[in-house]
């Protein structure tokens, strides 16, 4: 390995050759990792987009200038940044500069025989001599073999080594960790992430229409979609009575693979989502949607069905938008639903637990332009009151109508609807099968030791064992010990 | 029994287990006191008076097999504290940062108590001793919190796997950090001259830097393996194997960190003074990760329950 390069070597090389000595060196991984250890750290403490996105829009407004500062270092996304990226880019350049020539080598010396004994063995970490006869030779041998040394013999010495698997093992850990790097990037590249309220009883198709929203890596495209289809059939939550806090989640889902063919029930959990090949279907949130009938004034349907509420806390207190563009004159419900309805001293509507053991919807009507037609979007759960008159105000119970001038709503009931998560990540597979060998290479690597003992019988009768273990690994002076009493009791 | 009876025997074991500790660390503190005082003014005619530094341990020995005694003793009451807690609650007792703690107590008592019987550690027993009734104080104090149920994305085999490998991890890498720590304080102290009284009894400074590198070159597997498992339970509950969530982060930042000491010990041959430093820095990025991360810090780890 190139340890040392000198300003001479650069006079004689050229330029290139020393700045990939310099980056493939062991002193320049060193440092780098340290730097990917240190540049990881401003992520964790400043709000990052792709985590907290609403942190971040917080600090702008609070602290424009230094925010803008912040961004143009890329101190908001550290771990896309062009400096991140530098760092484990180099690293994993210099990984491979590293490695791969050391693969080579020890593919070499993995089938070469041990260095021959050297003259003075004295000089090694451990030495022992003693009066004895050929036969302990022969006695080494075996004690050698039995213990699956590697053996090389030449005139009345054996040179004998074991512990290869070390240098294995740290191979296969460095070669996986370009295998984990692979995966991730394959992920990013070519995977996809939407998500999508959908009501029990109801049906989600995966094609990107579904979707509530949706993004995907630069290189995904849309027939990269399986093409399933799944029926919420069922939801259930349960919730602590003491404390309010969720205790259980159950989705039920039937399931088609594909058009075609057989439909299958399948129970999604928090911690165990639904699986087509590389695509995973979570359980991700959950809500209630309010059914309502709203007729015009003359009687006619004007809208029907459950409309997806957002819970603003604990108790799943729920708020949206019931938007009836249809009738004459347009009709807009701000909606409040408390799964179980209570008051508080001051008389106001709270909902005191989860369940919906007794719901209440609360409404504000408007009616007028809900500005539907200007080609701006506008969020679903939310009113533009700005082109509205405010024409009530009435709070229901399920089966109970409020009649106004313009038309009536009823309050038909209340239906839960799960968020369901759907990820596609072709490259997860690769960064797990990395991880393992990383694992199995880094045990190896760690728990083997590399050593060499040699066994010499000199023409004066002399029997010599002497021993070498590499990076001073511990253990070699008991197996030697071992040896020794092994070959003075065996022979004489 | 009932479970709020469980939780309260596992309160009566953890502060029995304090009242242990308590009993250990002034064993220790004894038998650390009681070498200082061994040297003795020698007054001879001829050459006047000298101090001889021979010591002579044959007395400190029993107090020093009792603080082992202690230590194991409390180890035990600590073990059985922190199952009970889980028995209270129907789960492994790894619910809050109060039960992080006392299992991070455990653990690091454990991870001294295995390595006692491979190395001579014994003087280690003292900074141990101190270290874990602080854990045990402020869990109980400050971090206590009732014993309940976990939230959903919790109950997975994962928990179990991803934070006994981390805790067990942690509890070899804080004794690792020890053991780099009074590296560093007696190679100050050589470095001024000779070492205290005190001081005589520890091992060599070679020994030391050994130990500390054996320490962490053991566990340094179950880390990555704990950070892998981490990987792919959040990849269950979570949606994705790695969202850089500052609990992520620092583990990632940890487990950077202890490569590199591992690189700058075996290929670039730092010994001593500088893999000391740098092994307390891997060591304290976990703490950090466990303090700042756990209480401070957003995230999707927000279990501390504080
Ligand atoms: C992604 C970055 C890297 C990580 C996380 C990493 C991690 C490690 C670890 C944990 C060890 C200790 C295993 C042992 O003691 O056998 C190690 C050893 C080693 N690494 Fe790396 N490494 C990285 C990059 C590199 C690079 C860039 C090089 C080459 C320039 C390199 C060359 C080596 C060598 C030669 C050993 C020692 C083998 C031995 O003598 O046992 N590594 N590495």
């Amino acid at each position: 390995m190139s340890e040392q390069v000198t300003m001479q070597e650069l006079g004689a090389g050229s330029l290139l050759r020393f700045l990939w000595r310099q980056l493939t060196s062991m002193r320049t991984a060193l440092i780098l990792l340290l730097l990917l250890a240190i540049a990881s750290v401003p992520g964790s403490l400043i709000p990052q987009r792709g985590q907290n996105p609403m942190k971040v829009r917080e600090y702008f407004a609070n602290d424009p200038t230094v925010a803008k500062i912040l961004d143009r270092l890329s101190l908001f996304d550290v771990y896309g940044s062009p400096w991140f990226s530098a760092i484990y880019i180099l690293l994993f350049i210099s990984l491979i500069g590293c490695v791969l020539p050391r693969t080579f080598e020890h593919f070499k010396a993995a089938r070469a025989l041990p260095p021959l004994t050297p003259k003075y063995l004295d000089k090694m970490e451990y030495y022992q001599f003693w009066s004895g006869g050929s036969d302990q030779l022969d006695a080494g041998r075996t004690w050698l073999k039995a213990k699956r040394f590697r053996i090389r013999e030449f005139e009345g010495a054996i040179s004998a080594e074991k512990g290869y698997l070390r240098e294995t093992g740290n191979l296969f850990f460095h070669l996986a960790l370009i295998l984990v790097l692979i995966g991730v990037s394959f992920g990013a590249l070519f995977g996809m992430k939407g998500e999508a309220i959908v009501n029990v009883g109801e049906r989600f198709t995966n094609t990107p229409t579904t979707y509530d929203s949706l993004s995907f890596g630069k290189l995904f495209r849309d027939t990269n979609l399986p093409p399933f289809v799944i029926t919420v059939d069922d939801f259930v939550a349960k919730y602590n009575l003491i404390t309010n806090a969720p205790e259980d989640y159950t989705l039920t889902v039937s399931a088609v693979s594909e058009p075609g063919t057989p439909a299958f029930q399948k129970v999604i959990k928090v911690n165990s989502p639904l699986s087509f090949g590389n695509t995973n279907v979570y359980l991700q949130a959950n809500g209630y949607s309010v059914n309502v009938t709203v007729r015009d004034s003359a009687g006619e349907i004007v809208l029907q069905g459950p409309i997806p509420l957002l819970p603003q806390d604990g108790n799943l207190t729920s708020l949206g938008a019931i938007k009836v563009p249809d009738s004459q004159p347009q009709l807009g419900f701000v909606a409040t639903l408390l799964p179980t309805q209570a008051r508080t001293k001051a008389g106001a509507g709270i909902s005191s637990f989860p369940e919906a053991l007794d719901p209440e919807l609360l409404l504000s009507i408007w009616k007028g332009d809900l500005g539907l037609d200007t080609g701006i979007p506008q969020s679903v759960y939310r009113l533009d009151t700005s082109k509205l008159a405010k024409i009530g105000l009435k709070s229901l119970k399920i089966g109970q109508t409020y009649t106004f001038t313009e038309g009536s709503i009823r309050f038909d009931g209340v239906t839960p609807w799960v968020n369901v998560q759907i990820v596609q990540d072709p490259g997860k597979r690769y960064a797990l099968l990395g991880a393992i060998v990383a694992i199995f290479g880094l045990l190896a690597s760690l728990f083997t030791r590399r050593r060499r003992i040699w066994i010499r019988y000199r023409e004066d009768g002399t029997m010599e064992v002497a021993g070498l273990a590499k990076n001073g690994a511990p253990g070699l002076e008991n197996e030697i010990r071992d040896l020794v009493a092994d070959l003075q009791k065996g022979g004489k | 029994m009932t479970n709020s009876s469980w939780a309260y025997l596992s309160n009566y074991l953890i502060y029995s287990s304090m009242a242990v500790f308590t009993l250990a660390f002034f064993a220790h503190a004894y038998e650390t006191a009681w070498s200082v005082r061994t040297p003795e003014l020698e007054s001879t005619p001829k050459t006047g008076n000298t101090l001889t530094r021979t010591m002579d341990y044959t007395r400190t020995e029993k107090v020093a097999r009792i603080a082992t005694s202690f230590m194991i003793l409390g180890f035990l009451l600590l073990v059985a504290g922190v199952v009970a807690r889980g028995v209270s609650a129907g789960r492994v007792p790894w619910g809050n940062m109060y039960e992080f703690s006392i299992t991070g107590a455990m653990a690091f008592c454990g991870a001294y108590l295995v390595a006692l019987r491979k190395y001579d550690l014994r003087w280690l027993g003292l900074p141990v001793s101190i270290a874990v009734l602080l854990t045990l104080g402020t869990a109980i104090t400050i971090l206590y919190r009732p014993s309940a149920p976990l939230v959903p994305a919790l109950k997975s085999t994962w928990l179990v796997i991803h934070v006994s490998a981390a805790i067990i991890s942690g509890g070899v890498f804080l004794l690792a950090n020890a053991i780099a720590a009074t590296y560093l304080l007696l190679d100050a102290m050589e470095m001024r001259g000779e070492r205290k009284a005190w001081a005589k009894r520890l091992p060599s400074l070679e020994v030391l830097d050994q130990l500390s590198y054996r320490l962490v070159a053991f566990v340094f597997p179950l880390w990555t393996f704990a950070v892998i498992a981490g990987a792919i339970w959040a990849e269950n509950a979570w949606v994705r194997y790695w969202g850089w969530d500052p609990k992520e982060t620092w583990a990632f930042i940890t487990w950077v960190a202890y490569a590199a000491y591992l690189h700058a010990r075996v290929t670039v041959g730092w010994r001593g003074r500088k893999a000391a430093w740098l092994c307390l820095f891997a060591g304290s990025t976990f703490l950090f990760n466990y303090v700042y991360v756990n209480i401070w810090g957003s995230g999707k780890h927000t279990y501390s329950g504080l």
